[in-house]
């Protein structure tokens, strides 16, 4: 009951938002901020890899890209017509397209939680460096065949991916992403993630199946990357494999690291401090990125466990202070 | 060897890392709710017979049964689940979690609730939680760390984080708990404590421990039964008194020290 009542109303928040969204604030501006969202999504799927079970994942763009392209040719070849039929039959467009573009996302996640599991693999064997070029080399190997691939269209990318996805649906994605991480961090299942990556040997003695609960966080962190990767191939309409080079995953590790390991309130500040930052630095024109780089050096060496530690931003926090203030 | 009635049977375990026998044809049987102490000099292979015990090492040869069941060849995590628990040696606390979430985190072999429970936090999920969260809770009560629920492991003194270890442990709810010189790094008085502690836990959680030892106070003073080992062979088996007079014992072990204080005599 509980549950229903969060749903109903997170749907009709994310519907007033999305009504609104466009209404308040040219193109540019929503642009950004859902652009915002989908590295919230990375964020925080990449936490669950590098932050929650710490493993060195450096590929988290490959991915996206899984998720993006999966998505893309399910719409292309599938959800186009679905949805067309949809609205002949009288169904408003809107709702025409929220069955296909679903089914798309999660068939988008589900290809790249495959290849998840498929990387994931190697991580029982391999730890730090060494998994961190494993999970490299497999980004770099998407691109290329993502570069090679015509049906796709190679290198001059994928035009014609009907513009479906609104702040609504990506809304959605970064509401359930932040719902599964919390959940999992403050259940047992998390605990599992946080003594791995504590201490490996320990667990297993105690009776945590670290081969499991390794592969896990892989699976789960490569669907959620695949989902984002299927919004932002339905915000833009048009994918490049350029979009989803080495540099890419880098920009959520930063996220992450800049989070803080293991607080998912953390990879959300900094997904949308590091979106922000290139956008709001445009005036300073060339000097943009050396501006943006020595912000991020700066903040890690102000705050070298990242900004939320590994602790969360909760109401209590707040009760806790406003407590204090008033004592 | 088996039908023994034994809890834990080694029959002619052998563990050899390239040409180094590390433990050689070891054979033990520990009974139910025991005290045993495995001592040795440095290097005996102590620490080896734990690791092939739990799964860490498949052995080269022989066979463990726990239970009368063969578990050698088992996953460290498959070993806890059947029941057996250890400490470390050199204290591998989960350092980031506090005290509670480390014992909690022993407890996850229990929990109820699967993973979708979790994440769409169902009734089951929340009843198994709380228990989780109860049990830890009194477990910590138990070993004196309950003032410490909340403190990150590593920011533990020394003494509380050996106790914590076993509170671990002890959270698995084993039936044999196999503890790794769990005095290293005491004081006098706290290795009393200690001794006292492990003696209750034995008594109020209906449990058999096996002990690695250095400290040959606490292995004499606690276990009703010792092993010796020299360089991975057992050299004695008997009651403490036994093994102070073993002729073998005292060359290979209390030797050293006989001889040191006979020289240091002589000298004087």
């Amino acid at each position: 009951m509980k549950h229903a009542v969060w749903l109903a109303g997170s749907i009709v928040a994310l519907l007033a938002l999305n009504f609104a969204l466009p209404r308040l604030f040219n193109p540019y501006i929503v642009q950004v901020v859902m652009l915002c969202g989908i590295n919230v999504i990375l964020a925080v799927s990449l936490n669950l890899i590098n932050g929650f079970t710490g493993q060195f994942s450096i590929g988290h763009a490959g991915f996206m890209a899984i998720g993006a392209y999966g998505s893309a040719m399910i719409t292309i070849h599938a959800g186009k017509g679905w949805a067309a039929a949809l609205g002949a039959a009288g169904i408003p467009a809107a709702l025409a397209q929220a069955g296909p573009l679903l089914v798309a996302l999660l068939g988008g996640g589900l290809l790249a939680a495959i290849a998840g599991y498929l990387v994931g693999l190697p991580s029982l064997r391999l730890r730090g460096d060494y998994l961190a070029i494993v999970t490299l080399g497999f980004g770099e190997i998407i691109r290329v065949l993502i570069l090679n691939i015509d049906a796709v269209g190679g290198a001059r990318g994928l035009p014609g991916i009907p513009g479906w996805a609104n702040f609504f649906w990506v809304g959605a994605g970064m509401l359930s992403v932040i719902l599964v991480a919390r959940h999992l961090a403050t259940s047992t299942h998390g605990r599992a993630l946080f003594a791995i990556r504590d201490d490996e040997v320990a667990a297993e003695a105690l009776g945590v199946d670290t081969t499991t609960y390794k592969v896990l966080a892989f699976v789960i962190g490569a669907f959620f990357a695949g989902v984002a990767g299927g919004l932002f191939a339905h915000y833009l309409s048009y994918l490049n494999p350029n979009s989803f080079t080495f540099l890419k995953s880098i920009e959520v590790i930063a996220m992450v690291v800049l989070g803080g390991m293991g607080s998912v309130s953390g990879s959300v500040l900094a997904a949308i401090l590091l979106t922000l930052l290139p956008e709001l630095l445009r005036p300073v024109k060339d000097y943009r990125m050396v501006m943006y780089s020595l912000m991020l050096i700066i903040l890690m060496i102000t705050r070298p466990q990242g900004l939320m530690g590994s602790r969360e931003l909760t109401l209590a926090m707040f009760r806790r202070r406003r407590a204090a203030a008033a004592a | 060897m088996t039908g023994n009635g034994a809890l834990l049977t080694l029959d002619n375990v052998t563990m050899q890392f390239g040409g180094l026998k590390a433990v050689c044809d070891l054979s033990l049987d520990i009974a139910p709710g025991e005290l045993f102490g495995l001592i040795g000099p440095n290097g005996a292979g102590k620490t080896t017979v734990f690791n092939v015990i739990t799964g860490v090492y498949a052995p080269t040869a022989g066979q463990i049964l726990f239970e009368g069941k063969p578990i050698h060849g088992l996953k460290p995590h498959a070993v806890a689940r059947r029941g057996i628990t250890r400490t470390f040696q050199n204290i591998r606390l989960f350092g980031s979690r506090c005290c509670r979430d480390n014992v909690c985190i022993a407890g996850h072999q229990h929990a109820e609730a699967g993973l979708a429970d979790a994440v769409f936090r169902t009734p089951q999920f929340t009843r198994d939680e709380a228990r989780m969260q109860r049990e830890a809770r009194e477990l910590l009560e138990v070993m004196g760390l309950a003032q410490w629920e909340e403190t990150p492991a590593a920011d533990l003194p020394y003494g509380q984080q050996r106790r914590l270890e076993i509170a671990r442990a002890l959270a698995g709810r084993p039936r044999l708990l196999l503890l790794d010189e769990p005095a290293a790094g005491l004081n006098p008085l706290e290795t009393e404590e200690l001794m006292h502690l492990i003696e209750e836990v034995l008594r109020r959680f209906h449990l058999t421990i096996l002990l690695i030892e250095h400290d040959m106070r606490v292995v004499m003073g606690i276990c009703r039964r010792i092993a010796v080992l020299d360089y991975g062979l057992k050299i004695a088996e008997g009651t403490p008194a036994e093994i102070r007079t073993n002729p073998k014992v005292i060359e290979a072990y209390l030797g050293e020290e006989v001889e040191a204080d006979l020289g240091a005599g002589a000298g004087a």
